[in-house]
């Protein structure tokens, strides 16, 4: 199907006047070629996606029932639970489908981490990429603070008073925030509203994404560059269906989700009503940002452990000039590899120590990770980058696939 | 250039237009900033917020090593009647090595109630040692679960990540035990 639609008058007659068509054909069609060697990691970018539009279609479907205001919204998420045909249903989507959709963001950048997709030329396709994991990372919060329990109203006072250490101006930003003196309904209420925008703010940001990424493609597992017409696979039929086919294993995975274990992922103190007298004895994040918050305590100072924190996605940004190897993919990394591993370790470490109390040997360990995790970006990166000879790299992508005995097969043994 | 496309043979007009791009923007920035203030000012506290501004406490139930817990605008503040070794432990410190280094007897008006807001300096949250049954950290007075914050009977930060000590709320004394807090 070259021109999209040939065949129908109807089409016809829109295309002449928008061409949807011939640009739906170009985004996701047969007239989109992709690298004839993605692997599965390359389904998250679409699963994402997908979450993103369940997230919004549940969220705006809570939205009839939920009551912004901090004498109700508890009592309305109950009532949510117990008495709207199905409630019980839309909200467990909703509240799993963040946690899914975090999973399959951090995958999409652990696999672009892997594959050395922050490089030249997607830098500005990276950052993008960041820009919606903050902005995620802030309507999460805001959504978990809606339900007005426990969790979510000391999950609201911590990190808003984050802002606090901010020299001079911190505490007028901070009651700026609350629109009062402590967490109450008036912050209840604008959180709604943020919650309910930012969605839609992902949604264009997301635009902005694939526009980056189809102006020189998707990277590949060889981390080379398509070098014509041999490497390639129209995005339709190839991708569509195996992104279909992703699809079906990920919504099997969430509906367990949904269906037998909605609150593992959550907290039971969600369930009592909010006290702003009383903290719970152990309060932590949703697991998400679990690492976040070990790197946060591991700095005994105030402001200090909210820069390291800040610092330790900022840290990200960079990256495409910290890593000083001329080789995109660590396939082809033998040393980097191993380092890359040790990092990820490291970060299910700092979740591990976000999610105990900060006493004891967790201090230490909660430290030690905190430091090697800028210890891999700012002195890893870059002198393994200089010192490390790389493997031969295959001659193109098509070759790589045809070559059994070369890239291909090792290319599949070291893939995360 | 300008004195070729307008033929009016000013040599002047490229920088009188310079000015005049510049005097517009400046008028747009400032007048955009203007009517921004009012939608992030709408954030800020609202009169009936401001309005609750006292509270009233009778201290007369509270037994000499007892602690209850007020409410004075939506935040806790605790009222401790300290015991006598209370008080001396407060005392019995070199103000200089503390960490907000504050005395004892500029944190009280009567030495035995300690009157604070309770929220610990860090992020926030309530700190324990309220209740005899609590943790009361290494120091005897509050200890904060949330990152680890120690209080001394004095409220004063003395181990842990908070910067500053428990915050001593303005009230007076209305009478021997009554007093008015805000
Ligand atoms: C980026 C997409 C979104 C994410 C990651 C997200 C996340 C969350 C989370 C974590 C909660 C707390 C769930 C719980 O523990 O109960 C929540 C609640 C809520 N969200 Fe969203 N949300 C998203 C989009 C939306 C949208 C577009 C709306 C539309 C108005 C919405 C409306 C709500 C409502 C009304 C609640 C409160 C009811 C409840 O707690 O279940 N959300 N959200
Ligand atoms: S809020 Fe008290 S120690 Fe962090």
């Amino acid at each position: 199907m070259s021109s999209p639609g040939s065949g129908n008058r109807i089409v016809q007659w829109i295309e002449y006047r928008l061409p949807i068509f011939s640009w739906l054909d170009h985004t996701v069609g047969s007239g989109y070629p992709a690298p004839k060697n993605l692997n599965y990691l390359w389904n998250m970018g679409s699963l994402a996606g997908v979450a993103l539009v369940i997230q919004i279609v549940t969220g705006i479907v809570l939205a009839m029932h939920y009551v912004p205001h901090g004498n109700m919204a508890f009592d309305s998420v109950e009532h949510i639970m117990r008495n709207v045909n199905y409630g019980w249903l839309i909200r467990y989507i909703h509240a799993n489908g963040a946690s899914m959709f975090f999973l399959v963001v951090y995958i999409h950048v652990f696999r672009g981490l892997y594959y050395g997709s922050y490089k030249y030329p997607r830098e500005l396709l990276w950052w993008i990429g960041l820009a919606i994991m903050l902005l995620m990372m802030a309507t999460a919060f805001m959504g978990y603070v809606l339900p007005w329990g426990q969790m979510s109203f000391w999950a609201a006072t911590v990190i808003t008073n984050l802002f606090s250490a901010i020299p001079l101006i911190g505490e007028p930003i901070v009651t700026w925030l609350w629109g009062g003196f402590a967490v109450d309904s008036p912050t209840l209420q604008r959180f709604y509203s943020l919650h309910y925008l930012l969605p839609f703010v992902i949604a264009g940001v997301v635009i902005v994404h694939i526009w980056a990424l189809h102006t020189h493609g998707s990277n590949n597992p060889t981390g080379i560059d398509v070098k014509g017409p041999q490497d390639t696979l129209p995005f339709h039929p190839y991708y569509t269906v195996k992104d279909l086919f992703g699809l079906g294993l990920f919504l099997i995975i969430f509906a367990y989700w949904v269906f037998y274990n909605p609150n593992y992922l959550g907290h039971p103190d969600n369930y009592i009503p909010a006290n702003p007298l009383q903290t719970p004895p152990h309060i932590v994040p949703e697991w998400y940002l679990l690492p976040y918050y070990a790197i946060l305590r591991a700095i005994p100072d105030k402001l200090g452990g909210i820069v390291v924190m800040g610092a330790a996605i900022g840290v990200l940004f960079l990256i495409p000039w910290l890593d000083t190897s001329r080789v995109r993919s660590a396939t082809f990394r033998p040393i980097y590899k191993q380092f890359y591993w040790i990092l990820v370790a490291d970060i299910l470490i700092l979740g591990w120590v976000g999610a105990n109390p900060p006493e004891g040997y967790f201090i230490l360990i909660g430290q030690l990770a905190t430091a090697y995790y800028f210890l891999h970006f700012i002195i890893v990166m870059p002198f393994v980058g200089w010192f490390e000879t790389p493997r031969q790299l295959p001659d193109s992508i098509a070759t790589s696939v045809l070559d059994k005995g070369g890239g291909a097969d090792t290319a599949k043994e070291g893939a995360p | 250039m300008s004195t070729t496309t307008s033929g009016g043979g000013h040599g002047d007009d490229a920088s009188r237009r310079d000015f005049l791009y510049i005097a517009t923007g400046a008028f747009g920035g400032i007048g955009t900033a203007l009517a921004v203030w009012p939608l992030i000012d709408q954030m800020n506290p609202s009169s009936d917020v401001l309005a609750l501004a006292s509270t009233e406490v009778d201290l007369s139930p509270v037994k000499e090593g007892q602690a209850i817990t007020v409410v004075w605008r939506s935040k806790p503040v605790f009222i401790r009647h300290r015991t006598a070794t209370e008080i001396e432990a407060a005392r019995n410190v070199i103000v200089e090595d503390l960490r907000d280094p504050q005395a004892d007897e500029d944190r009280v008006q009567q030495d035995k109630w300690l009157i604070m807001v309770g929220v610990c300096t860090h992020l926030g949250c309530v700190p324990l040692g309220q209740k005899a049954t609590d943790p009361q950290g290494e120091f005897g007075g509050w200890f904060c679960p949330c990152h680890g914050s120690h209080y001394d009977t004095s409220g004063r930060i003395r181990k842990g990540p908070a910067p500053a000590n428990l915050m001593v709320p303005p009230y007076e004394f209305l009478s021997d035990t009554t007093i008015k807090i805000g």
